[in-house]
C-alpha cells in the first residue's frame, strides 16, 4: 500500500491526456456517512425513484445480488446467490490477501490526477467475483449514488469473472434530484478469465454540474468473453473515460456498445480501446451518438498485434439540433494478416425516412421520434432480455427529454 | 373521389408536371404508363404530398376536400396511400413496428405478413438489405395494414421474380376489391358497385395487367397526361410503336 501511495502522491497533479482539466481543490472529499440498509425497499421513495431510472431493482427479485453505495458510505452489499461475492472494496482489502492481486493491477495508480485521488481519498467501492464454473443467472446490481452537494465520490471497483463462470452485471451511477454540483471519480478493473464470460451494462443519470472521470481496464482470458454496454442519457457537464480491454489470450472477444445523447452544455469525451494481443481474438466497438447542443467526442482505437485477428469499429452519429459530433475512429495493425475495418458517420436525420413514416400516418414529430429510437437500438448479442429491458427503458426515457 | 384540375408542379426550377387534369372516380382504377422521365413517380409523390414538389399551379381535392397543401401526414390519415418504388432504410425500426404503426394497433402483423409471405422479414430492419420483390412485398403489407381507400402504386411488379408476381397482382387486386374469387358469395355486379377503394398504378411492363382489371389508362408523357382510354388498348399500342406514339399525340 506505501509504494502505490507513493505513487499516488507523485501523480496527485498530473493532468490527464484528455478532456478538460478538473480543479480537484473544488470538490470536498470529507466522508459522508450513510446508515447500512438491510434491504433496499428501505430507502426513501425519492431515492428509489432516482436509483430505478438507473436500472436498479429495489425490490432485488429479479437480481442475484447488490451493491449500493451512496456519497463515501455503503448502505447495501449483499450475494444472493452461491458462488457469488459481492463485497465493498475496503473491507475486501482488509479480509483477503488475494485482493491485493487485482487491485490497481490493470490501471495503473499514477495514471493522472484522478487515479491519485482514487487511492488517496478513496471511499469505497465494491469487488464483484464469479467463482469457477457457477453460472449467475440473475444480472449484479451496483449503484453508486450522489447525494451531497459539491463532494467528489472517489471509487474502486474489481469485477472478476473467474474460470469459466458467467457474470452479467448491470451499474447505475446517479444522483439525487436536489444535486447540482459534483465529480465522480471511478477506477474499475475487470479479469475474465478463461473461458468466462461477463457483459457489464453502464447506465449514467447524472446532473447538469457533474464531472465524471471513470477509469477502466479489462483483460480477457483465453476464450473469455467481455461485453461492455454503455449507456449515458442525460446531461452532465464533463464525461471523459477511455476504458481499454486487452484481449490476452487465444479466441478471446470483446464488445463496446455506447448509447450517447448530448444535451446543452454537456461535453462528452468517450471511447473504447482494445489491444487484441492473441491469436484468433475478436473486437468489435459500436457507437451511437446523438446531440442536442451538446458536444461529443467519440473515440475509437483498435490495435492489432498478431496476425489473425479480426475487428471491427462503427461509430454513427446524429445532429438533431445544434451541439457537435467528433468521431475519431483509429486502426492500428502491427502485424501481417490482421483484419480491421471501421465505418463512421456523422448526419443528420434523413428526411425521406421522415415522409416515408408520415405517410404511413406519424406527424413529424412521431416519426423523427421513431427514427431515434430505431438509431439507438443496437442488438446486443448475448445480453440477458433483463438488462436490454432495461436499456431500452433508458432510451425510451431519453426520448422524451429529448423531443 | 380524386380530382385533379390543372395541376402544375415543379422541383426546384423544373417544370415536371404540366396542366394535368385527372379524375379516378370512387371504386376505379386507373393504370398510368408513360416512359422514363415522364413524370409518373412525380404524380405519384405530388398526390402523397412530398413536399420537394412544388405545387406552382391547379388544385388537388380527395374526399371534398382540397389537400393541396395539405402534409403527408394528414393525407395519409385522409386515406391515400403509397407503394414505393424504391423506399428508404431505417434503421433500428422493424418491418413489424412499420406494419403497426400503419394499422394504428388495428390488425394482427402477422396474420397479414402470412398473406404476403412474409413473417420472416417482421423482425428485420425495414427495407434492410431487401431484394426488389421483397421491398414489393413489404409496401404491399404495409397498404393492407393502411386499409388507404386511394392506393398509389409505384411500378409494383419491378424486381419481382415470376414466382411472386402473380401474388403481387392478386393482392393488389384485393387490396382494391377487385379480387372475385375471395368475394364469390356477391354477384359481380354488386361487387362492382359496393366498389370503394381507388388505385393509381405506374407500370412498365405491363405485367400486372395478367393480374388485375382496370378502369381506364392514363399516358404521361413530357408532364402532360396525353390520353386516357382502355389500359390494354394503350398498353398494345405502346407494345407495337412504342413512344414515338405519344409524340405524335402530344404536339
Amino acid at each position: 500500500m506505501h509504494v502505490l501511495d507513493e505513487k499516488a502522491l507523485k501523480a496527485k497533479d498530473k493532468k490527464a491526456g484528455l478532456g478538460s482539466d478538473v480543479d480537484l481543490g473544488s470538490f470536498g472529499t470529507e466522508p459522508v456517512s450513510h446508515d447500512y440498509l438491510t434491504k433496499l425497499e428501505e430507502l426513501s421513495p425519492k431515492d428509489q425513484k432516482q436509483m430505478i431510472l438507473a436500472g436498479v431493482d429495489t425490490t432485488e427479485k429479479g437480481r442475484s445480488g447488490s451493491y449500493v453505495q451512496k456519497d463515501s458510505a455503503v448502505i447495501h452489499a449483499h450475494s444472493k446467490q452461491e458462488g457469488l461475492e459481492v463485497m465493498p472494496i475496503k473491507k475486501a482489502l482488509e479480509q483477503y490477501d488475494w485482493v491485493e492481486d487485482y487491485y490497481w493491477k490493470l490501471v495503473s495508480v499514477d495514471t493522472d490526477k484522478y487515479t491519485a485521488r482514487a487511492q488517496l481519498d478513496l471511499h469505497d467501492g465494491y469487488v464483484i467475483r464469479a467463482l469457477p464454473g457457477s453460472k449467475v443467472i440473475y444480472p449484479v446490481q451496483a449503484c453508486l449514488y450522489l447525494e451531497k452537494e459539491g463532494l467528489s465520490q472517489n471509487v474502486h471497483n474489481l469485477i472478476i469473472a473467474e474460470e469459466g463462470s458467467e457474470l452479467h452485471i448491470i451499474t447505475g451511477c446517479v444522483t439525487a434530484p436536489h444535486l447540482k454540483r459534483g465529480l465522480h471519480v471511478g477506477i474499475s478493473e475487470f479479469y475474465v478469465k478463461k473461458n468466462a464470460k461477463l457483459s457489464f451494462t453502464m447506465i449514467h443519470n447524472w446532473a447538469e454540474e457533474m464531472i465524471v472521470r471513470p477509469r477502466s481496464v479489462g483483460r480477457v482470458e483465453e476464450g473469455g468473453l467481455f461485453l461492455n454496454n454503455y449507456i449515458c442519457m442525460k446531461p452532465v457537464k464533463s464525461l471523459q473515460m477511455y476504458p481499454t480491454t486487452h484481449l490476452v489470450g487465444k479466441g478471446a472477444v470483446a464488445r463496446f456498445y455506447s448509447l450517447m445523447v448530448g444535451s446543452p452544455g454537456s461535453e462528452m469525451d468517450v471511447g473504447g480501446r482494445i489491444f487484441l494481443k492473441a491469436p484468433e481474438t475478436r473486437a468489435e466497438i459500436v457507437a451511437r451518438a446523438i446531440t442536442n447542443g451538446g458536444n461529443i467526442i467519440a473515440r475509437g482505437d483498435l490495435v492489432g498485434e498478431v496476425p489473425g485477428i479480426k475487428a471491427h469499429l462503427e461509430c454513427r452519429g446524429l445532429i438533431l439540433n445544434g451541439g457537435s459530433i467528433h468521431a475519431i475512429p483509429e486502426l492500428k495493425g502491427n502485424v501481417d494478416g490482421v483484419e480491421m475495418s471501421h465505418e463512421a458517420a456523422v448526419g443528420k436525420i434523413a428526411q425521406d425516412e421522415i415522409l416515408y413514416l408520415m405517410s404511413r400516418g406519424l406527424s413529424e414529430d412521431e416519426a423523427t421520434a421513431t427514427i431515434v429510437r430505431g438509431f439507438l437500438s443496437v442488438d446486443i448479442p448475448g445480453l440477458p432480455p433483463q438488462l436490454k429491458a432495461e436499456i431500452d427503458r433508458a432510451v425510451e426515457q431519453s426520448d422524451e427529454d429529448m423531443m | 373521389m380524386l380530382q385533379v384540375e390543372d395541376l402544375q408542379v415543379k422541383i426546384g426550377d423544373k417544370e415536371i408536371l404540366k396542366h394535368i387534369d385527372l379524375e379516378i372516380q370512387i371504386g376505379e382504377t386507373h393504370i398510368l404508363f408513360g416512359p422514363n422521365g415522364s413524370g409518373k413517380t412525380s404524380l405519384l409523390m405530388t398526390l402523397m404530398g412530398y413536399p420537394q414538389y412544388r405545387v406552382t399551379g391547379g388544385k388537388i381535392f380527395f374526399k371534398g376536400e382540397d389537400i393541396t397543401n395539405m402534409p403527408v401526414d394528414e393525407r395519409a390519415s385522409l386515406g391515400i396511400g403509397m407503394s414505393y418504388q424504391r423506399p428508404p432504410t431505417i434503421n433500428g425500426v422493424k418491418t413489424r413496428q412499420m406494419v403497426e404503426i400503419c394499422a394504428r394497433g388495428g390488425m394482427d402483423a402477422v396474420a397479414l405478413a402470412e398473406k404476403v409471405n412474409f413473417t420472416e422479414f417482421l423482425e428485420r430492419d425495414i427495407n434492410a438489405g431487401f431484394s426488389g420483390g421483397e421491398i414489393k412485398r413489404s409496401e404491399l403489407l404495409q397498404l393492407m395494414a393502411q386499409n388507404a381507400d386511394l392506393l398509389l402504386f409505384d411500378e409494383p411488379e419491378s424486381g419481382v421474380d415470376l414466382e411472386n408476381i402473380s401474388l403481387v397482382g392478386t393482392t393488389i387486386n384485393e387490396l382494391l376489391q377487385r379480387d372475385f374469387k375471395i368475394n364469390s358469395k356477391k354477384s359481380r355486379k354488386e361487387l362492382h358497385e359496393g366498389r370503394t377503394k381507388m388505385g393509381l398504378i405506374i407500370t412498365h411492363t405491363g405485367f400486372i395487367l395478367d393480374y388485375l382489371t382496370a378502369d381506364k389508362g392514363q399516358m404521361l408523357f413530357d408532364g402532360r397526361l396525353t390520353c386516357s382510354s382502355n389500359p390494354r388498348e394503350i398498353f398494345q399500342c405502346i407494345s407495337e410503336v412504342g413512344y414515338e406514339e405519344c409524340i405524335r399525340c402530344t404536339f
